[in-house]
């Protein structure tokens, strides 16, 4: 216990060169009391973290700024797992970052999550659209930044854990969205059984991702080969989907048409579609369901 | 509202209550249990009626699971500088509201937006809630509601602060009892 204490104590800031396998995670918010907590909530889930106040400073870190002069060997030496960023930012919004991100050559693929304190349905559809990852509402507990770990990075990827089943109906659609995709598709093969999940609404329409024109697949560094291809296209763009919407959230192997492994429009080697989103946990009790 | 300094000093009558017992327990080379037990109880006793009051949800509690052995301070660091933030702010506000001919709406909502913010972060359920209901007499171009809130506001956040920095105090207490106890774990 010592050990560790002492190690914790010498640990240095995040911008020191890490092992392969640990998540750098760049959180961007222009609060400095939600910086600090994002910091200790990704340290505590064992991430790297390096937290800046603005857009434009992520973007500045990046080399977004100046793309077209940056060196593959920053790139390279620049390993960024995850951006989390929260929405209403001065200058620059997260929103705004999000198109900077996905526009850009080196970074498009990095997921991309927007934190908001404001849960409206029109704006999360429009950061999913964009391809964001996900959406968290704030405040942002440990158990949201798990589940995101553990989805993106982890282990436990393909489990669902029990369905959310007091959606609250302002989380509305994009959750509905989501329950409805994974209940439309047959079990996948690599998740744990999990059971019938409860919805609020009546299936709605095709609503499922087809390949929504940014990339959004992650590419986690640890990610095990034996993952089955369960590749879902993002979940995240409710716009008319462009081919059968009865395949292309299938979470199964290549028996769809929208066979996983072809090319980009990607599918990502999973989805938050499929596995419980940090934006459907309760709101309302306490109870950790990481 | 006091001065705005943020200080975590126990006050004069406190210090020399605590260094005479610090004496105590060096002597006796033990902390009673009833003494650990009464420090522990008050906290608990504290958050329970700032949680039953509304003044507290469970975004605090999140924090405090965030804080351990390897950041042991984290609460009270956060705490901090949301005081600080929130000073800020509400100094802002004042100032905006002070102006009599025309309120500037947009940054009024700005620095409630950034108030509220923060106060969820850290569970100031109360605040977050005075600074919804005061954005939505922003809106409603509503000069009076808004004077009205800003000054429950002041009080709600007068509070808050008050009341955390008496559970910071016991906190203190305890830590400070305990490195006596086992001396050479005082966390800096």
């Amino acid at each position: 216990m010592s050990a560790m204490f002492s190690r914790r104590w010498r640990s240095q800031p995040e911008t020191t060169t890490t092992t392969t396998t640990d998540v750098h995670v760049l959180a961007v918010d222009d609060s400095l009391v939600d910086r600090k907590v994002i910091e200790r909530l990704l340290k505590i889930t064992s991430c790297k973290v390096t937290a800046v106040e603005s857009g434009w400073r992520a973007c500045q870190y990046l080399g977004l700024d100046q793309e077209d002069k940056t060196s593959p060997e920053f790139v390279n030496g620049l390993k960024v797992d995850l951006i989390i960023t929260d929405y209403c930012m001065p200058g620059m919004t997260g929103y705004e970052l999000l198109k900077k991100i996905k526009g850009s050559a080196n970074f498009r693929e990095v997921p991309v999550v927007i934190m908001s304190s404001e849960n409206v349905v029109a704006r999360i559809d429009r950061c999913l659209e964009e391809g964001a990852e996900d959406f968290i509402v704030k405040p942002v507990k440990l158990s949201d930044v798990k589940r995101l770990k553990d989805y993106m990075f982890g282990e436990t990827r393909g489990t669902i854990p029990s369905a959310d089943k007091n959606n609250k109906e302002e989380k509305g659609s994009f959750n509905k969205r989501k329950l409805q995709e994974m209940s439309d598709n047959s079990p996948p093969l690599s998740l744990s059984s999990s059971p019938p999940l409860s919805l609020s609404s009546s299936p709605s329409t095709s609503q499922s991702p087809p390949t929504s024109s940014p990339s959004t697949s992650p590419s986690p560094p640890n990610l095990s080969p034996s993952t089955s291809p369960s590749t879902v296209s993002p979940s995240n763009s409710p716009s008319p989907p462009t081919e059968s919407p009865t395949t292309s959230s299938s979470p199964q192997s290549p028996s769809s048409s929208e066979s996983p492994s072809s090319t980009p429009p990607t599918s990502p080697p999973f989805s938050p579609s499929q596995l419980e989103s940090p934006t459907m946990r309760l709101k309302v009790t306490n109870y950790d369901q990481a | 509202m006091d001065n705005g300094v943020f200080s975590l000093g126990l006050k004069l009558e406190d210090e020399s209550k605590w260094l005479k017992n610090i004496i105590v327990y060096a002597v006796e080379g033990e902390i009673p249990l009833r003494h650990k037990v009464r420090l522990r109880t008050d906290m608990n006793r504290l958050l329970s009626l700032l949680f039953h009051q509304g003044v507290l949800d469970e975004q605090f509690l999140q924090l405090q699971q965030l804080q351990d052995e390897t950041s042991p301070n984290f609460v009270s660091e956060v705490v901090t500088i949301y005081f600080h933030e929130s000073e800020k702010q509400l100094r802002n506000l004042r100032n905006l509201l002070l102006d009599r001919e025309m309120w500037d709406y947009v940054k009024l909502i700005i620095h409630l937006n950034q108030l509220m913010g923060s106060s969820s972060s850290i569970g100031a359920k109360r605040v977050r809630n005075i600074c919804a209901a005061f954005r939505g007499a922003v809106e409603q171009n509503n000069r009076s509601a808004c004077m009205r809130a800003l000054e429950v506001l002041e009080h709600e956040y007068c509070y808050l602060k008050n009341k955390l920095h008496e559970l910071f105090q016991i906190e203190q207490q305890r830590v400070l009892g305990d490195a006596v106890r086992y001396p050479g774990v005082l966390h800096p």
